[in-house]
């Protein structure tokens, strides 16, 4: 497993790379995501396009997704009109502001390369160790 | 005048802790203002309903009880100025009660400014068919909610806060004001910024828009949240301001949470829509330069903001009345416990029905499932669940109805149903959120000084 063909031979969750916060502006919601290093940034750049979010998130009813991005601070940004059932006050679901969907995005699975995952897998090899 | 400016914030909404004021106070004694948070998209209308009951409501009456906890510290010579939006629709009672409040607690001499001027739902019922009051997110035209309109209010921007400050207020209360704009009055007062001068502006906007939140950017929401220190005292944010618009982001000492690039970094993103074009009624903000970074223990820069004008419209929250809804929830416990959930919810709503009310909107969650994640991360094998049931209606008598349907499952449900202790579910009114814009000259911001004597 070397060299940059191995991309689609490693999977994480999108949780272990980076780290997301949600809200709501009426009945859109936006959904940060904050990659943990410039590298899994440009990856995610590639990797987690609006259609793949639009995808992901498509139960719950909004569209389409349009996604913004700052390179100087690694956030993908990602809105969705339509997305929380009518909004705050209207919407009867138990998450209707969509505070829950950052988290609800870190679950995502993202095929990424086999360095990004060695080096998550490494980090916790030391989690690990120091934990005992 | 302080090359930097001390700014706290101790209430990110209506319902945040309420010792955090004087707890802020009594632990960064040097802060120069404390600004308060209390308004979120729905509190007019909640307001709007305290104020029908009684006349003299209509404000964030917490903050009248903030307003004593505060005194005893300007007794003793604390010379923290407090901008906050508690003022709600009725500004003028809230800066009333508050100068009673002072003046049975001895704070003599104070100075309170009220702004108002926010209140625009003449406007829309003078004109109801300018495409301005259309719904920003849908188009819908105002007319078709003219008739339950309840409240409207025009986001007003730093200004009058500003023009309050420079003349003596020591108390600024506000109605509808841009949340980040509590922070930016402070320091065009204190700065004697120019309203043109739209880097400092932009820098300041980010830095109120880190602290209207209050906690969210000290560890509260915070990815890491389980490693955080102390998260009972987590302490309140602050920014320390320069004169050029760059700050520093950080809380009191020895309070419970922590802020570092990562806390900041996530609150930054928060309720941001483009990051290129942050719109409030002092400046457009552009993120795409900005630099935040970690310069201590508790403390983050942030610099590089860009500003550039303002749109020539002011956005506009107005509310209306949209019916009626409730939600009741059992506990169901045992083997197929969400299947026979899902069953005693389907019962629940054709009870309703029979009653002779098919209901505008219903919905069936089964929490502990995947109710926040529904059909994108779902796990169905579950030993308990929470069943929650909500309805929605124009009628009152329907969803009425629904809220007498629930109990009776827990003697005709399925084996294991529990947890029906808070009594039937309660009715309410549902408040519809209407966002549109106003032309920012067609809104009249004023400023009136009171003293408590």
């Amino acid at each position: 497993m070397t060299g940059m063909g191995s991309i689609q031979q490693f999977e994480v969750r999108l949780g272990d790379i980076a780290s997301a916060r949600s809200g709501d502006k009426g009945n859109a919601v936006n959904i940060g995501v904050i990659a943990n290093t410039i590298e899994i940034y440009r990856h995610l750049q590639e990797m987690l396009t609006s259609d793949v979010v639009d995808r992901f998130l498509k139960p719950l009813g909004g569209s389409p997704c349009k996604r913004y991005e700052l390179p100087n601070l690694m956030i993908l940004n990602f809105v969705i009109p339509n997305a929380l059932g009518g909004g705050g006050s209207r919407s009867l679901r138990i998450d209707s502001q969509g505070k829950a969907l950052g988290q609800v995005i870190l679950e995502m699975k993202i095929p990424v390369h086999a360095k990004i995952f060695h080096a998550i897998h490494s980090v916790e090899t030391k989690e690990a160790l120091h934990a005992r | 005048m302080a090359s930097k400016v001390k700014i706290g914030n101790a209430q990110g909404f209506w319902g945040d802790n309420i010792d955090a004021p004087a707890r802020l106070v009594a632990q960064q004694p040097d802060l120069d203002y404390l600004t308060l948070d209390y308004l979120a998209e729905v509190s007019m209308s909640i307001m709007a309903i305290q104020r029908e009951k009684d006349p003299t409501l209509g404000y964030a009456v917490d903050f009248i009880d903030v307003i004593r906890s505060l005194a005893p510290f300007w007794k003793k010579g604390s010379k923290v100025k407090v901008v906050c939006n508690a003022g709600g629709l009725n500004p003028v009672g809230c800066a009333r009660a508050c100068q009673m409040a002072l003046r049975e607690a001895g704070c003599l001499g104070k100075r309170i400014a009220v702004v108002t001027g926010d209140d625009i739902i003449d406007n829309l019922k003078d004109a109801p068919e300018r495409s301005y009051f259309n719904h920003m997110e849908t188009g819908a035209r105002l007319s078709s909610i003219l008739p339950t309109i309840v409240t409207a209010n025009a986001y007003l921007g730093s200004k009058s806060i500003a023009t309050a400050l420079r003349q003596g207020a020591e108390i600024v209360i506000t109605g509808r004001v841009a949340d980040p704009s509590l922070v930016v009055s402070c320091c065009i007062a204190h700065f004697g910024w120019n309203l043109g001068d739209y880097e400092k502006l932009a820098g300041a906007t980010v830095a109120g828009h880190l602290i209207e939140c209050g906690t969210q950017v000290t560890g509260g929401l915070y990815s890491d949240w389980l490693d955080i220190e102390d998260p009972a005292d987590i302490g309140f944010p602050l920014v320390e301001m320069g004169s050029n618009g760059s700050f520093v982001v950080t809380k009191p000492p020895n309070t419970g949470g922590l802020v570092n690039r990562k806390t900041v970094v996530e609150q930054l993103i928060y309720e941001i829509g483009d990051p290129s074009r942050y719109l409030s009624p002092d400046v457009t903000v552009s993120l795409n330069a900005l630099a935040v970074s970690e310069i201590g223990q508790n403390r983050v820069a942030v610099t590089n903001a860009i500003g550039s004008p303002p749109p020539d419209t002011l956005k506009v929250c107005a509310t209306y009345r949209d019916g009626y809804r409730a939600e009741g929830t059992l506990t169901i416990f045992g083997k197929h416990a969400v299947k026979k959930a899902k069953r005693c919810g389907e019962i629940i709503i054709d009870r309703v029905r029979k009653a002779g009310y098919v209901l505008d909107k219903t919905l069936i969650e089964c929490l502990g499932t995947g109710a926040c994640a529904p059909s994108i991360l779902s796990q169905e094998d579950l030993y308990e669940t929470v069943l929650r049931v909500t309805v929605a209606d124009v009628r009152k008598e329907a969803v009425l109805r629904f809220s007498k349907e629930v109990a009776p499952l827990v003697t005709s449900g399925p084996p294991g149903v529990t947890g029906y202790t808070s009594g039937r579910p309660k009715v309410r009114p549902v408040v519809g959120y209407w966002p549109c814009l106003i032309p920012n000259e067609e809104v009249f911001p004023s400023v009136t000084l009171l003293e408590v004597s």
